[in-house]
């Protein structure tokens, strides 16, 4: 049964946000409507719909896949991805062999311009703490299995450096366009806590 | 730095626990932090190291029971205050008047 809806009493931090908002507006530091249009970038605009565009564009492309193999950060900029928290990209290439996955231990450091902002989980102490330690074990919690014989790597974030997954094409997809391999590439794929289908987007 | 934040490696956190179709912000007062996160970074001048430091001076009780944008609200404050810009004065005679009116 639906519980009826009942305005929850502000949070100490939400009043804090607004009392410190109140503040620097009245100092005439902030101008809160100029820059709604940043939070409407990163709530609307930017996200893993970036990356996977870009992913797509690797498996389709070799020429491409050489160059962001090679130099991330100009190879995503092709697309016009760049900027904050993306100025230092290095994509790193699922294999047959070989499984790579992205951590940032020490903070929640991610890479804005292709993912967006990071999901909770990322930002949690769970995940961080165990991403390096027991990556297997991470990647059975989001319902990855990997064969024994793949060698696990996981790299973890630096304050400046960002990591991109370039998750395997899924078998089947020969026929599929750009623009259809793209709607297969999720999010988690390019963290690397999962992998892509070929059928679910 | 060695502190609560180098979380890598430590036992017992619990699962990972991922949420489905997730959304960028969980609370308009989320919204809110990371609007003042760009502003503040343009006028107070801080940089993104200091901006981790503060938020790694966390207590670590504190650090690991509050969400990623409590610690972004800490970094403000810490920062602010430290210019001088909002006071920890300021701050909390303003909120206790927000809190009066809501009533």
């Amino acid at each position: 049964m639906p519980k009826p809806h009942i305005a929850a009493p502000e949070s100490d931090a939400a009043i804090r946000v607004r009392a410190l908002e109140s503040i620097l507006a009245e100092k005439g530091l902030i101008d809160p409507k100029a820059i709604d249009a940043l939070v409407d970038t990163y709530e609307n605009k930017v996200g893993p719909r970036n990356g996977a565009k870009v992913v797509a564009r690797a498996w389709v492309d070799p020429a491409y896949k050489e160059r962001l193999l090679k130099d991330a950060t100009a190879a995503i900029k092709e697309f016009g991805f760049s900027g904050l928290q993306g100025e230092d990209m290095v994509v790193v290439e699922n294999t047959p062999e070989v499984h790579n996955l992205v951590v940032c231990t020490l903070c929640s450091c991610y890479p804005w311009p292709t993912l967006g902002l990071p999901p909770v989980w990322y930002k949690a102490a769970p995940y961080r703490a165990r991403a390096m330690s027991d990556p297997r074990g991470v990647l059975q919690e989001f319902g990855t299995e990997l064969d024994e014989k793949v060698e696990v790597r996981t790299w973890d974030t630096t304050a400046e450096l960002r990591y991109l997954v370039l998750p395997e094409r899924p078998a089947g997809t020969e026929k599929l366009s750009e623009d259809e391999l793209a709607a297969l590439v999720t999010r988690d794929s390019m963290i690397g806590v999962a992998k892509v289908n070929s059928s679910a987007a | 730095m060695n502190g609560i934040h180098d979380l890598g490696g430590m036992h017992g956190l619990g699962p990972i626990s991922p949420e489905k179709n997730e959304p960028v912000f969980h609370e308009e007062w989320e919204k809110r932090a990371f609007r003042l996160f760009a502003s503040t970074f343009v006028f107070a001048g801080y940089t993104i190291d200091e901006f981790r430091h503060a938020i790694e001076k966390l207590e670590p009780a504190h650090y690991l029971e509050s969400s990623y944008y409590e610690h972004w609200l800490h970094a403000f404050e810490e920062t602010l205050s430290k210019r001088g810009i909002v006071t920890r004065e300021e701050l909390d005679a303003r909120v206790a008047k927000l809190k009066k009116e809501d009533h």
